[in-house]
């Protein structure tokens, strides 16, 4: 692909100003460092360019330039959703410019969540028709261009790599020289979409367009951004949640050379300097009392407790079917409950967000999943009308839903206001890791009953943090948040009688906020787990339990059947070592997952294998598939193993990753992914992963152990040395 | 002003003594390449050469150079070894954000020089400092065993 980064045709005197200081935004930029959210271009003031949507322009030297409504956190949407576009557009592929879309939830509002938002795993799902029929849409202008410019009927005009054929008279013209006839021509009205037979792209396992420029350090992300006379800054917010700054001495931090300014605001202190490194040391040379607040005394137990004694109340209904009294009143009974830990999201990039705040108008730029959220709430802090904000996104080092959060922007803008000229806002990881919106606590609460070896009854009941009556009110309706559902009232197994109710449960001062996997990861692993203790009182082998309950469900029956093919599932494995399966309805994937795990003597876990089979209907880059469940496998294994933020008088007690820890390369199993060939509409994938990684080791260490764990992190010494 | 030679340049600079490489990079000379992480050389995103040799620039003070060499991810692809192990991430396609690649890569490229052929138990050895959140784990090792192979070609 080319390798133009400009949003526009003006190019702004700022950009250059970074060029030279940056030393090298100009370079072969595979992915734009930058997109202002104005202007933005209409077909009306297209400027010689064919700008048939909020998507595609195309100027008359040909050059394409496909604006990503999704942002690019690793999961690979700047390849995928230029597949989508430029498959029905029969656009040159390797020739494509990417550019980040600006602030716009009407131009770029995500179709399934009504705002610009990246998460949920529905990047390919929510724009699948959407650009589609954009890029079709489109097509059919430059082909109507051509066909009037021929006289001929546009019927009979094909199209490929940017270039309209009239194949029976031998005539050609490229999207280019068609770019200008093309924008005076009315848009149609129920384009037809390619047949999946006739996909180009789509299908095939196509390099990504991002990382040549992540392999040699050129890619800028948010944190990356330079600009003229930039100052950097470091914060720290009171330890305590909710707390506020009672009195500071910065006589040291005055005396450290390169600190500029010391900021006291309500609730945070900051440090500007020369660099970080000022910045910093200016940090830890600040005296601060703190005025800790009511929150002072909150401790995890004390949250443990509420949401336990909240989890044995009844719910509000979610999905009710068949009759649950009489049916928890026939067979053999099992209940259970299961408790998941906050979790931090410890993006590799750490916080951040540049600030250029003057009187009248306000400039950020940051890497973010929310970037029209980014722009109200900073137009917010900086008592400034939101027109008067240019929000400017890049890259992310990691999203995992922390960057659905616009908090970091309108604490940099809150800084700014202290400064002179542009700063960059910077989070120690200590800051990222003690001030995140976690993934909250949940317990699951669930009783049900067998009979013929088959469930009959089942009762389950969510209690947890509502993510959505915060985030997207929408969601959260009647009591019940869609999100914390989500998964359980959908799950794969026929049973006759079936109940799923919902708690709200706020734990005190703790904010909680989405984490990859959201909702579904509390509900699968809760649920998987459970059906290995029911199948286990039934006296079935797990894999066979599940299956007998897969009728109406092909294609979940063939992905648990493939798993288990490919995980040898039910050959003899040594001591100490177990198959764990999981099985999981979310972000409309169909997946199965074997993990095969040893448990020492000591209790520590060895992961050896991990096989996932996958249908995610049409897959559009497999490849990027196969990569996002790699990676979510890891980021859930992760969570089991060692996930837990636990808090004491107020505050939260992990702060980098010595105590916050993460699997490393030398515990990383071998993972094979097997995708499932499918001509329906593509499902979700970037969460999946973590989704089906807790529970799948958790029943394999069930099956090694004989320990049924209902919590994690997972508990070695509960493990430590049990007989199978 | 302080000197160092940095991917082969020299570059002069103010900074004291104390201030460790990865903010005299990325702060001063505007090399953005070289990513922070978590400031106690716990995960690697920092990672540059100092002579060949991996180290953390997150806690290296910049006096503590000395007259070493520095190479970062902006110019490891002018060592042969670089040149290979970028490629091979790019023709396995490890990458998914990206942020801790540039300190995978600068591992890596350290391990092939003293390990022309690594194992698995050299690579985790190697390569175990370095987290990567999107859990590209299964990808690096996969590559640095392409990259191994290319260079033995």
């Amino acid at each position: 692909m080319t390798v133009d980064q400009r949003t526009s045709g003006e190019f702004s005197r700022r950009s250059l100003l970074t060029a030279g200081l940056a030393g090298g935004f100009l370079f072969a930029f595979h992915v734009p460092v930058r997109a202002v959210n104005k202007p933005v271009q209409l077909p009306d003031a297209t400027d010689g360019k064919f700008a048939p949507n909020a998507f595609i322009r195309i100027d008359r030297s040909g050059q394409t330039t496909l604006i990503m409504p999704q942002v690019e956190m690793g999961q690979g949407v700047y390849t995928s959703i230029p597949m989508i576009l430029a498959e029905e557009l029969d656009a040159e592929f390797s020739k494509v410019n990417l550019e980040h879309a600006p602030p716009s939830d009407k131009l770029y509002g995500n179709p399934l969540f009504g705002i610009q938002a990246t998460g949920n795993s529905n990047s390919v799902r929510a724009w699948w028709k959407p650009l589609r029929t954009a890029g079709a849409g489109a097509r059919a202008m430059l082909v109507q261009a051509a066909a009037r410019r021929w006289q001929v009927d546009p019927a009979s005009c094909t199209t490929a790599n940017s270039v309209v054929m009239h194949k029976a008279s031998g005539r050609q013209l490229s999207y280019g020289a068609l770019a200008l006839g093309a924008s005076s021509e009315m848009p149609p009205k129920d384009v037809p979409l390619k047949e999946p037979k006739d996909f180009v792209l789509i299908g095939k396992p196509l390099k990504r367009l991002d990382t040549p420029d992540k392999v040699n350090g050129k890619s800028v992300y948010g944190i990356d951004v330079m600009l003229p006379d930039m100052k950097f800054a470091t914060l720290k917010t009171c330890p305590v949640f909710g707390g506020k700054v009672a009195r500071v001495d910065d006589s040291a931090a005055r005396k450290i050379p390169g600190v500029l300014k010391i900021v006291v605001l309500d609730d945070l202190v900051a440090v500007v300097g020369d660099h970080m490194w000022a910045a910093k040391q200016g940090l830890d040379a600040l005296v601060v009392d703190w005025d800790e607040g009511p929150n002072a005394r909150i401790s995890s137990k004390d949250i443990w407790q509420d949401l336990r004694g909240a989890s044995e109340k009844d719910g509000v209904v979610a999905t009710s079917r068949g009759d649950i009294a009489k049916g928890l009143a026939t067979g053999d009974k099992l209940e259970a409950s299961y408790e998941l830990p906050f979790l931090a999201h410890a993006t590799m990039e750490p916080v951040n967000a540049t600030v250029h705040l003057k009187p009248d108008s306000c400039e950020i730029w940051t890497g973010t999943q929310v970037i029209a959220r980014v722009q109200s709430e900073a137009a917010k802090a900086a008592g400034l009308p939101v027109e008067k904000v240019i929000a400017n996104n890049h890259l992310l080092g990691g999203g995992f839903g922390r960057k659905l959060e616009p908090d970091m922007v309108v604490a940099a803008v809150r800084i700014a206001k202290h400064v002179d000229g542009p700063v960059k806002v910077l989070w120690t990881r200590e800051e990222d890791i003690q001030h995140d919106v976690y993934r909250p606590v949940y317990r699951d609460t669930v009783a049900a009953t067998l009979s013929d070896g088959k469930i009959v009854g089942w009762k389950y009941r969510i209690s947890g943090s509502s993510i959505m009556a915060r985030w997207f009110p929408p969601g959260f309706q009647k009591g019940i948040d869609i999100d914390a559902v989500d998964s359980a009232i959908d799950m794969p197994y026929d049973i006759p009688n079936f109940h799923v109710e919902y708690v709200r449960a706020e734990p005190p001062a703790v904010p909680t906020g989405f984490w990859r996997g959201v909702g579904p990861n509390n509900n699968v692993f809760a649920i998987e787990c459970f059906m290995d203790e029911l199948a286990r009182k039934a006296g079935k082998d797990p894999v066979e339990f599940r299956r007998s309950m897969l009728g109406t469900q092909p294609r979940f029956l063939a992905a648990l059947n493939l798993a288990a093919e490919k995980s040898n599932w039910g050959q003899p494995l040594p001591p100490r070592v177990g198959r764990g399966v999981c099985l999981q309805p979310s972000f409309a994937s169909f997946i199965a997952t074997v993990v095969e795990a040893e448990v020492d003597e000591q209790g520590d876990v060895h992961l050896r294998r991990v096989i996932s089979a996958v249908d995610t209907g049409i897959a559009v880059n497999p490849d990027t598939i196969k990569a996002q469940l790699e990676g979510g496998l890891i980021f859930g294994l992760t969570a089991a193993l060692y996930g837990e933020i636990t808090i004491a008088k107020g505050r939260v007690q992990q702060s980098n990753f010595n105590d916050y820890r993460m699997l490393r390369i030398n515990q990383a199993p071998k993972i094979e992914i097997h995708l499932i060939r499918s001509g329906e509409a593509p499902g979700g994938i970037g969460e999946t992963g973590a989704t089906a990684g807790s529970p799948a080791l958790r029943n394999a260490i069930y099956a090694a152990t004989g320990v049924a764990l209902r919590r994690l992190p997972i508990d070695r010494t509960l493990i430590a040395g049990k007989k199978s | 002003m302080a000197e160092l030679t940095i991917n082969g340049e020299q570059k002069s600079f103010d900074a004291p003594p104390g201030m460790p490489l990865l903010w005299v990079l990325r702060d001063i000379l505007g090399m953005t390449g070289t990513k922070f992480g978590c400031g106690i050389a716990q995960c690697g995103a920092c990672t540059v050469h100092v002579d060949g040799k991996p180290v953390r620039s997150c806690i290296l003070p910049v006096g503590a150079v000395r007259g070493g060499a520095v190479t970062t991810i902006e110019g490891v692809g002018a060592t042969p070894v670089g040149a290979k192990v970028q490629k091979a991430w790019l023709d396995i396609e490890v990458i998914q954000c990206g942020y801790c690649q540039s300190g995978q890569i600068m591992s890596a490229a350290a391990l092939l020089t003293t390990t022309p052929n690594p194992d698995d138990s050299d690579i985790d050895a190697a390569m175990a400092g370095n987290i990567c959140r999107c859990g590209t784990y299964v990808r690096i090792r996969a590559a640095i065993k392409l990259a191994a192979s290319q260079r033995q070609s």
